[in-house]
Parts: C-alpha cells; structure tokens; sequence
C-alpha cells in the first residue's frame, strides 16, 4: 500500500476547474517532486493534500485512510505537514515559539526544537528574534523546521526556493536526507526544476490541471521534460 | 487631601474598567470579532451569583465569584462553539449585527427572569469596610480589591498568553489564522476558549461590582462603551496598554464629576477619550500594528 494515494481528483475554485483527474501514488522513503509551469496546478495538489480545499471529484487516501474532507488540523494529527508557499511565519512569535506551535498536535516522533537547531544552526542563534526579523533563508529554514516539529509521515514543500539565493536553497536541499531518515516521506512543489532534478526520486509535471509526464528522473530526457513542461 | 482622594477613587475605578476592557480586548485579539454583547456580558455574572447566593441560602458571595467564573467559562464556550464562530472572519458587519442581538437577547431575557428592578448581592460587613490613611481621606476595601485583582488577573492573562501553549496558539491563530490551522490547529476550539477566558475575567468583575452597587438588566451598554474606551486609550493588543487606559477613563471621569457636578462624571469621561482618539489614534501603549 502506498503513502498516499490520490484517485481521479479534479479540484475547483468556484467555476473555475484547477485539476483534472489526477492519479497519484506515493511511496514511503520517496522524494517525490511536481514541477510544471506557474498556474499548473501544483499548489491547488498541495492545498488539497492540507485541506484548504476539498476535491468535488475523486479521494486522497493517506496510509488507507481516505482524508479529502478531514479538515487540516486532523491531518497534521495523522502526519502531513505543509510548508506554505510564502513561508507564513507568525510574526509575534519568536523562532523558538514558532517551532513550538509546530509541535502542537503532540506527535511522537524523532523531532525536537533541538534536532532542528542543529538540522539548521542558522536558527540556534535566532531563537528569540521574532518572527518577521529573518532573511528569507532563514524564514524558510525556520517554516521547514515548524513542519518537522509535527514529526510529520509526509512533509509538503510548497516552492521552498522561491526567491532564495543559490548557495541558500543548496543549503536547504541538504537536509533532505536527514528528513528522509527519520521517517519522513518528502514531496516537493517547485517551478525551478534544476535542484529539484538532482534529489527526486520521483517526479510528475503538471501542465494546465493535468499530470503531463511521471516517471524516474533519470530515466527522462531533458526534452520530454521540457516538452511536458511548456506543453510543446 | 480632596484632589487625592478623587485621583485615588478614579485609579481604583479604572481598575474595574480594565477588569471588564481585558475580555473585550482578548476576544478582539484573536478573532478580530467586535462583541457588541460583552458588556451585558458582563452584567450576566452578577446575576449568576445572585442564583447561586439565593438557592443555597444566604452564603456570603464573594464564595460565589470561583463558581461564577466556571459557569461564565462553560458559558462562554459553549456560545462561541454554537453561535459566534460562524460569524468570525465573516467581516466586521455579521459579527456586529449578531452580537448586537445577543445584546439584546441577554438583556431582555434578564429582564424576563429578574425583573427590571435593581438587584444587590449582600457581602456583609466588606462592603463598608475602607483603611483610614487621614481624618479626610478612606480607601474602601471593595474597590481596593477589585484593583489589585486586576493587576493579578493581568499579569496572570499575560503569563498565559506569554507562556502556554494556549497562549502562543491565541497569538498565532491572531497573526494568520489559515497558517495557524495548517499548523493542526482547531481555531474553532482556540476561539472557544479565549471566549471562555474573556467571559471568565470579567466575572470577577461583574461579581465584585454586584456587591458594590446595585446592578439592573440594562447596564452592559454604559459598560460596553468604558470597555471599548479603555481598550482604544490604552492600545489595541496590549494588556497592560488597557490597564493604563481603564485608569485614564476612571481618573477622567472622577475628576470630571468633582469640576462640574456628578450628571457630568461621563460626558468628560467620554470627551477626553475622543480627545486621546483625535491626538493618539494608536493609544498609550499600541502593539498591533493597523493594516
């Protein structure tokens, strides 16, 4: 049985159809990755899998469980965890504060505010700045970190690059195989598709609502990906 | 010695106004719902008691002020969890209108149990009880309480919010509620509680004032709008901030009585308010930033 599995989904803002039919299934240990172009569909997967937004089509069973209209709070209780596109730290608490509302829910698992310092020492020294005096690596390190402390089975990465300098985003990359170690099973939403190649174990490319091309990065040409990216 | 005296009784009303403002301004802070029932919010507790004092025989009761604050705390859950949370984030007018009729509802529902007559709870020997400092100038007991109990009622709130993982959840459902409940938060449940919290301070109050004055069905609007002034004077978001601004109210409205005759006591309260809203929107000690 596989992590999750996402059976004819078809997700709508309002009129508007943002996915269509989608068949997904994750493995558990995969660094699944969903690239595609801005306005694919990608975060509407991602809001779907936290439960901003409820499929009208289709279910997304987590672990046997079906969840697609479990609201959000219940299903950092059953371990997916998102880190929201924009980071959305809360400003009024501080570093150490924000990694504690993280571990709200109580999960038990290897995650400690501790094992996420030294995942991140850029935080150690930050732990009573608040929330809005951060770079924005730092931010992401710290909105990464918050995820962790649920001790989440699947962590969703909502374009964690986005905006963050080269050696940054190297850096953050990094801590996937600590992640994968403890338990933790990673799918990640990117436009750039450049780092995100390198570390996926799996990937799928959204184009206009749909999954264009899944498959082994390694065993995709650079044009077919090309091609399922722009739609040529 | 008469000047002190009138500072002093208008410090020791402002704490009272600060005991009823801190629900107001909790309740505000975390869903940013303004509850135009609080003030007969407020008026409920005393009659609570008077319940409690009347079926049990005649128990002292300031006894009935622990009991009072977990009915209030229930209450307060209960009516968050069942009405207002369908209103919070609904915009600013819904949870108006709403709250506005269960102003309405409280407070002929009082009228309909307890008549409109005054009502007083009977403390006993306390209520005239006051420490001598001069010939001319006493200190009362009761309101001498009801002061300190805010201070200790206010650095308790700010303890909790500071220091529990209730409190970081309050703070954190108010700075992005939608990123808050990605987080597994149940802001359904976190707005209950911080109503049942706000309902649970000003039972102190409302109890404490039921043994001080008489107490009638329709005195939560005066109560309602020395709430909300102390809240803006103060600052939004800051407690002690409300605190200040209780005091600046009750210490105005005092001396305002003693300069142009008692029927002025809250005209001048209410003029130096908009005074302070007109050269200090932000108030005394503001946290919040305005969007």
């Amino acid at each position: 049985m596989s992590l999750l599995e996402i059976e004819n989904a078809s997700v709508y803002y309002e009129h508007f159809q943002a996915l269509y039919d989608i068949n997904l299934k994750i493995e558990e240990g995969e660094i699944f990755a969903c690239i595609g172009a801005n306005g694919a569909g990608k975060s509407t997967l991602l809001k779907m899998l936290s439960g901003t937004l409820i499929p009208r089509q289709g279910r997304v069973v987590f672990d046997g469980e079906p969840i697609d209209h479990m609201p959000p709070h219940r299903r950092v209780e059953l371990g997916i965890s998102l880190v929201p596109e924009g980071r959305r730290i809360f400003p009024s608490l501080t570093v150490h504060e924000n990694l504690m509302i993280g571990a709200y829910r109580n999960r038990k698992g290897p995650w400690t505010t501790d094992a996420v310092y030294e995942l991140f020492p850029l935080l150690q020294p930050l732990t009573k700045r608040q929330g809005t005096g951060l770079s924005g690596g730092e931010q992401q390190a710290l909105a990464i970190g918050r995820a962790l402390m649920a001790n989440p089975r699947l962590i969703l990465l909502d374009e964690i690059s986005l905006g963050l300098a080269p050696v940054v985003i190297k850096r953050i990359y990094e801590a996937f195989p600590t992640m994968l170690e403890n338990g933790c099973t990673i799918l990640v939403v990117e436009q750039d598709v450049q780092h995100v190649l390198t570390v996926a174990t799996h990937v799928a490319c959204f184009l206009e609502g749909r999954i264009a091309l899944q498959g082994v990065p390694s065993e995709l040409t650079g044009d077919q990906i090309t091609a399922a990216y722009f739609g040529v | 010695m008469d000047w002190v005296n009138t500072i002093v009784s208008g410090i020791l009303l402002g704490g009272l106004y600060s005991l009823f403002a801190v629900g107001l301004s909790l309740v505000f802070g975390t869903m940013r719902l303004v509850n135009l029932a609080h003030g007969d919010l407020t008026v409920l507790p005393a009659y609570v008691a008077l319940l409690m004092v009347g079926s049990a025989g005649r128990f002292n009761p300031l006894y009935a002020i622990p009991l009072t604050m977990v009915v209030m705390f229930g209450f307060g859950y209960l009516l968050q969890r069942g009405l207002l949370n369908r209103v919070v984030l609904k915009g600013d007018i819904i949870g108006v209108i709403v709250t506005f009729g269960l102003s309405m509802v409280i407070m002929n529902a009082l009228q309909q149990g307890f008549t409109a007559n005054s009502q007083g709870l009977d403390a006993g020997k306390i209520e005239n009880l006051s420490i001598t400092v001069t010939d001319q100038f006493a200190i009362g007991w009761l309101p001498l309480l009801i002061f300190l109990l805010a201070i200790v009622v206010i650095t308790a709130l700010q303890l909790y919010m500071g220091h529990t993982k209730m409190g970081r959840a309050f703070r954190a459902v108010s700075d992005d509620t939608d990123a808050a409940r990605l987080m597994g938060i149940n802001t359904k449940h976190v707005w209950a509680v911080a109503m049942a919290v706000a309902l649970l301070v000003v039972s102190i109050g409302g109890v404490i004032m039921g043994i001080r004055t008489t107490f009638s069905p329709l005195l939560g609007t005066d109560r309602l709008i020395f709430a909300f002034e102390a809240v803006i004077i103060g600052g939004m978001g800051s407690l002690w901030g409300t605190f200040v601004g209780g005091i600046v109210l009750g210490v105005a409205q005092l001396i305002g009585a003693k300069v142009f005759g008692s029927p002025f006591q809250h005209l001048v309260g209410h003029l130096v308010f908009i005074a302070i809203l007109a050269f200090r929107p932000q108030g005394f000690l503001a946290k919040t930033v305005t969007k």
